[in-house]
């Protein structure tokens, strides 16, 4: 590793101790990448023949597509629901003394940690025809019957919402705490009301953080395997246990590849809207 | 008259806001009471609240032999994985951390993209790759897998203590003569250790919950906890599983304490 040509400056590091990790990325990130992409070029699994059939394939499939739609609505769904019980998490935070910050952060902290499989696990407790809801509303005699909680969308969502609510509460809390507690006090002395400020004021202001959060739990919520096949079960299909199911069951992998490449696709276009917008929100936060 | 009118407008704000606080709250916490409290059922099933309580679930666990090879294999990588992340990544950092020259923004966004990309089609293309230069799966590729998408942590973890840096304190050591490597050891790495281990601890925690890397780069020879848990919780709601998740919630409660004193973990993440 060349030091000569690094600056003399001696409060940074030559660019030559990124080359390990970078030749790493090079060889276990973006060739298995770019094979993937090779090998969803081809119209028959031994990779043969060259054709766009796999692409076909699945545009023109309205199965295919519906998986990925519903692979989107559920990212979006999650999402929403994140960010309307994250940002009173964050809001809250920035109200209470240092002890309890300690406290809120360790609460939203511990399911990141906690094994997913386990917080999981947890909603099928709580979800199941047995689980807590169906007891409670039993014995409280408002239904006969237990609700069918678990494989279903809304099971989905709010299994998904609680696994990734740490990833959008985290950005949230950093965003309110670089807001001036000032112009919350001049927006009320000058005749605002709570509502109006929270909405004129603190919620475009924090809008960095609300578009870091939004892009994290997104992209989270779409891939994760785990949850959706859990408490989804076997009728509900998205995209990750499509591309699972193509590749490991059937082993078709150039069309699991091209599951993967549009899948990937899918997620860049979502995060590179999402950065857009955070680089626009900038803009206007500055002004 | 309308001071009141004022008090009440902001009292119901904050009512709003701090119920759906409380209630998030309790959503994001619930679950894990949940499992630890059916883990001690004296019972069969995962009934709430249980019939009666018992440890026999956790007996249940010290002879589940697959679950103990499972879990030895994740430890295992996971210890391998977040080895070979934090050199890799430390050294990453610090060349990236200073820098504002191009390169250093398209490594660094190269260094976080399998944050947001979908893990599992990763898992997919280093499988294809894998088999197409003839190296089976192995403790090995599994490692290599965990690695591209725990190096990450470690690298902003890292940027992030280096960023918080005051430059003058490398100055002065190299005004006052030391070498690079020894304001490196005696003041660099002191004052970014605490970011290093709370990356790798993170590091090391994703890596163990892996699946969907492990999903394709793993074997019955190399079966790995995560996946295990899932196959048994696709197979038969298993009393075992909430004893195994009770221990797991446990262990990750007490390792977030220790990395809170050592690290100041929860600052870390919010600034």
């Amino acid at each position: 590793m060349g030091a000569a040509p690094a600056s003399r400056d001696v409060t940074s590091y030559g660019m030559g101790l990124a080359a390990p990790l970078a030749l790493f990325f090079l060889l276990f990130f973006v060739a298995p990448l770019l094979q993937l992409f090779w090998l969803s070029l081809h119209n028959d699994t031994a990779g043969l023949h060259w054709g766009l059939g796999q692409y076909l394939h699945f545009l023109t499939d309205p199965f295919s597509l519906g998986v990925l739609g519903s692979t989107l609505l559920l990212g979006a769904e999650v999402t929403a629901l994140c960010l309307v019980l994250g940002f009173p998490i964050a809001w809250l935070y920035q109200r209470v003394g240092p002890k309890l910050q300690t406290i809120i952060i360790l609460i939203v902290l511990l399911p990141l940690l906690t094994s997913v499989v386990v917080r999981t696990f947890a909603w099928i407790v709580i979800l199941g025809r047995q689980g807590i809801i169906n007891a409670t509303l039993q014995s409280l005699g408002i239904i006969d019957t237990p609700l069918k909680l678990l494989y279903t969308q809304f099971g989905v969502v709010i299994a998904l919402a609680q696994v990734q609510m740490p990833l959008m509460t985290l950005p949230l809390i950093t965003a309110l705490g670089r807001i001036d507690a000032n112009l919350d006090d001049a927006s009320c002395s000058l005749g605002a009301g709570s509502w109006r400020t929270f909405f004129r004021i603190v919620l475009p202001l924090s809008l960095p953080g609300v578009i870091a959060g939004c892009t994290l739990t997104y992209a989270a919520a779409i891939t994760a395997f785990i949850t959706q096949s859990l408490v989804g079960g076997g009728q509900m299909l998205f995209m990750p246990m499509y591309l699972y199911q193509q590749a490991s069951t059937l082993q078709n992998w150039p069309f699991a590849a091209a599951i993967s490449i549009i899948f990937l696709l899918a997620v860049l276009a979502v995060v590179s809207v999402f950065t857009t917008l955070g680089r626009l929100s900038r803009g206007y936060g500055g002004a | 008259m309308s001071d009141r009118r004022r008090t009440l407008e902001a009292l119901s704000f904050e009512l709003v806001m701090t119920v759906i606080a409380v209630i998030a709250l309790i959503i994001i916490i619930a679950p894990s009471l949940v499992v630890l409290i059916v883990s001690f059922t004296s019972g069969f099933s995962l009934r709430f609240p249980p019939p009666g309580y018992s440890l026999r679930w956790y007996a249940e666990l010290w002879n589940a032999w697959q679950l103990h090879f499972a879990a030895k294999n994740s430890m295992i990588v996971a210890l391998w994985a977040t080895g070979l992340s934090v050199v890799l990544g430390v050294a990453a950092a610090l060349a990236i951390s200073r820098s504002r020259s191009l390169s250093a923004r398209l490594l660094d966004s190269l260094f976080m993209s399998p944050l947001v990309l979908p893990a599992l089609a990763f898992g997919l293309a280093a499988l294809m790759l894998f088999s197409l230069v003839g190296l089976p799966v192995s403790p090995l590729t599994l490692v290599i897998g965990h690695t591209v998408v725990c190096v990450p942590y470690v690298v902003r973890n890292t940027v992030a203590a280096l960023a918080q840096l005051e430059p003058t304190l490398l100055e002065s050591s190299a005004v006052l003569g030391a070498s690079r490597l020894y304001t490196f050891r005696r003041i660099v790495l002191p004052l970014i250790r605490p970011g290093i281990i709370a990356g790798a601890f993170i590091a090391f925690m994703s890596s163990f919950d892996n699946v969907p890397v492990s999903l394709f780069l793993r074997d019955a020879a190399t079966d790995m906890l995560p996946i295990r848990m899932w196959q048994d919780l696709e197979g038969k709601l298993d009393v075992t599983i909430a004893a195994l998740s009770g221990v797991l919630i446990i262990a990750t409660v007490a390792l977030v304490a220790v990395m809170e004193r050592v690290t100041g973990l929860s600052r870390r993440l919010t600034n």
